[in-house]
């Protein structure tokens, strides 16, 4: 089966007086219709990067990338994004923060039918009863549920989040997590995320990518989720692999993210004290 | 008698017309050299609780005791951690930690002072640092002085306020451990309140959630009984952990879900598709957008 999504030796560097700085090197990866692949690594170790080449908002050095058929070349909405810090306009409210996409995407529409998709996907992410509200009014957890009713709403191919959810408090996030699969299930949507939980990655991914440790980051080791959808998270928790994946991811972080994909098994290191999981 | 009890305990806020229950029955007891760590969501109200042990904020009803004595204003003997480090920008660490020290003990000579802080600096392993300025430490090194100054004044009750909240991941487990260590050595109390049900099971014995506020309260305790000294990467292989934590975590959203009234809603979602837009303005006859469907309608279940 062909990938809707193929990125291919996908490069990043800049120029700097000493020669190039390699960001990302010789980035694979191919991502089927629907299925939902997350990237963890470390800060700094090119994962968004490689999120915002494939959003067009970062330039490409080397490589290129299809979607669903089509090399793509700079932003677009058929890719809706989730920024990290919702990035809602302040004087808007959350309806109008929605419309604003939902305007140009759908300009054929009736205005009606326009409102309607907005506030049909405000309701479905549980915010029924703030639509018009300012972001100034809504609490942190809020404002990005505005931020996944925008994304979904221009029924993009593809979904890209940039730790989504790294400035909520753990149990926001697990209801925001919850939302999101919810959305992507029924959209049936093909999604790209990017975090650092490792909790995250496994409750939401069919598959996660490793990436090892920049400068010149590339794909370390692909993981596969094989947990069925739709998933309830208290029986992933007490599944038996849970853990064991956990564990694997864990140790690639800690142990195995500094080495390249061709480099013989690790010998232990002393174990730092790494939480990459909290 | 518990060492810290709280009875039916109620807070409210109010400005102008508009009135906020925070806090509705909160009962609590908890003995002399136990850890406790209280869990909930931002905004549930985790630090009015925390405010009203260490008698900053003051209850409507109900009583908070400590060792018998009932909680009418701030005071050494509960000292506090604050997320956000609290410390005065224009004082090095030692006179930092010295503010408290001179004025808890300040029977003590100048000598025995100096010694006291210098032996708290050293266990937050800070000494070479002891000179500087706030603004020359890291966000992890600025809670060690906090850490510091709070234990320096040797308090009966030690009240942790989402202490590692603002830290990255792996400062934060490497206080979380720290600050462990420290506390195995002489057992004090500890109310730790955090959002991270992960923390609270690293080092509390007893974990006990805070529901979802308006009218927030506490949920039944859970006694954490895996064995100390505790390491994260040795209970990712535990089984009580393992328990232990889906117990915790399902606990907290079912609380939450459960305040919450769940509505049934009809909703339209036009079946259209999306124009593409990527070859500039559309010049030409007015058109309809593509429509796969008659208009879809759909009951959702909002909360």
């Amino acid at each position: 089966m062909s990938a809707y999504l193929e990125i291919s030796r996908l490069s990043k560097s800049y120029p700097t007086p000493r020669g190039p700085a390699v960001i990302v090197k010789d980035f694979d990866l191919k991502v089927k219709k629907g299925e939902f692949v997350s990237i963890i690594g470390h800060s700094g170790c090119g994962k968004s990067t490689v999120l915002m080449m494939v959003a067009g908002l970062s330039s490409t050095t080397e490589g290129g990338i299809i979607l669903a058929g089509k090399e793509l070349d700079g932003p677009g909405p058929d890719r809706g994004i989730v920024f990290q810090s919702p990035s809602l306009l302040p004087w808007l409210t959350a309806l109008e923060n929605v419309m604003i996409g939902i305007d140009q995407v759908f300009f054929t529409a009736s205005k009606e039918d326009r409102l309607l998709i907005a506030e049909y996907y405000l309701t479905v992410v549980g915010l029924g009863d703030s639509m018009n509200k300012k972001p100034s009014e809504l609490s942190q957890g809020m404002r990005q549920r505005v931020g996944i009713a925008r994304a979904f709403a221009l029924k993009p191919k593809m979904l890209l989040l940039d730790e989504p959810f790294g400035m909520l408090d753990s149990l926001t996030r697990y209801e925001l997590q919850q939302v999101l699969v919810d959305l992507w299930r029924k959209n049936q949507i093909t999604a790209l995320m990017v975090t650092h939980d490792v909790d995250e990655a496994i409750f939401l991914s069919d598959r996660i990518v490793c990436m090892t440790n920049g400068p010149a980051a590339e794909v370390g080791e692909i993981i596969e989720v094989k947990f069925p959808h739709p998933r309830n998270r208290k029986a992933i928790m007490e599944h038996p692999d849970y853990y064991k994946l956990r564990e694997q991811l864990i140790s690639f972080l800690e142990h195995r993210s500094h080495l390249r994909p061709s480099s013989p098994p690790p010998a232990t290191t002393p174990t730092a004290l790494l939480q990459a999981a909290s | 008698m518990a060492f810290l009890e709280i009875n039916n305990a109620s807070k409210t806020y109010a400005t102008g017309r508009a009135r906020t229950e925070v806090l509705a029955d909160i009962n609590l007891e908890i003995n002399e050299g136990e850890f406790v760590a209280i869990v909930g969501y931002s905004g549930a109200g985790k630090s009015t609780l925390i405010n009203l042990i260490s008698g900053l904020v003051k209850t409507d009803t109900g009583s908070v005791l400590l060792e018998g004595k009932p909680v009418t204003g701030p005071g050494p003997d509960r000292g506090i951690i604050f997320q956000n480090y609290s410390l005065l920008p224009w004082l090095s660490v030692f006179e930092n930690i010295a503010l408290a020290v001179d004025q808890v003990f300040s029977s003590w000579p100048e000598a025995k002072r100096h010694e006291h802080i210098e032996k708290y600096i050293a266990m937050v392993k800070l000494t070479p640092a002891r000179d500087k300025k706030p603004h020359e430490l890291s966000g992890g090194m600025r809670q060690r002085v906090s850490v510091a100054r709070t234990l320096a004044m040797n308090p009966r009750i030690l009240l942790m306020d989402e202490p590692f909240g603002a830290l990255d991941a792996l400062t934060r487990g490497t206080l979380q451990q720290e600050t462990l260590q420290i506390w195995e050595a002489d057992k004090k109390t500890v109310v730790l309140i955090t959002n991270d049900p992960d923390e609270a099971i690293l080092m509390a014995d007893r974990v006990i959630p805070l529901t979802a506020g308006p009218r927030a309260t506490l949920g039944p305790s859970i006694p954490i009984t895996l064995p100390r000294p505790r390491n994260r990467a040795e209970l990712n292989e535990n089984y009580d952990f393992k328990q232990i934590r889906a117990e915790v975590i399902d606990y907290l959203l079912k609380a939450t879900n459960r305040n919450r009234h769940k509505t049934t809603q009809s909703l339209i979602l036009p079946d259209i598709e999306p124009e593409d837009i990527s070859r500039g303005n559309y010049i030409g006859p007015k058109r309809r957008p593509i429509r796969r469907s008659e208009i879809k309608q759909e009951t959702v279940e909002t909360t």
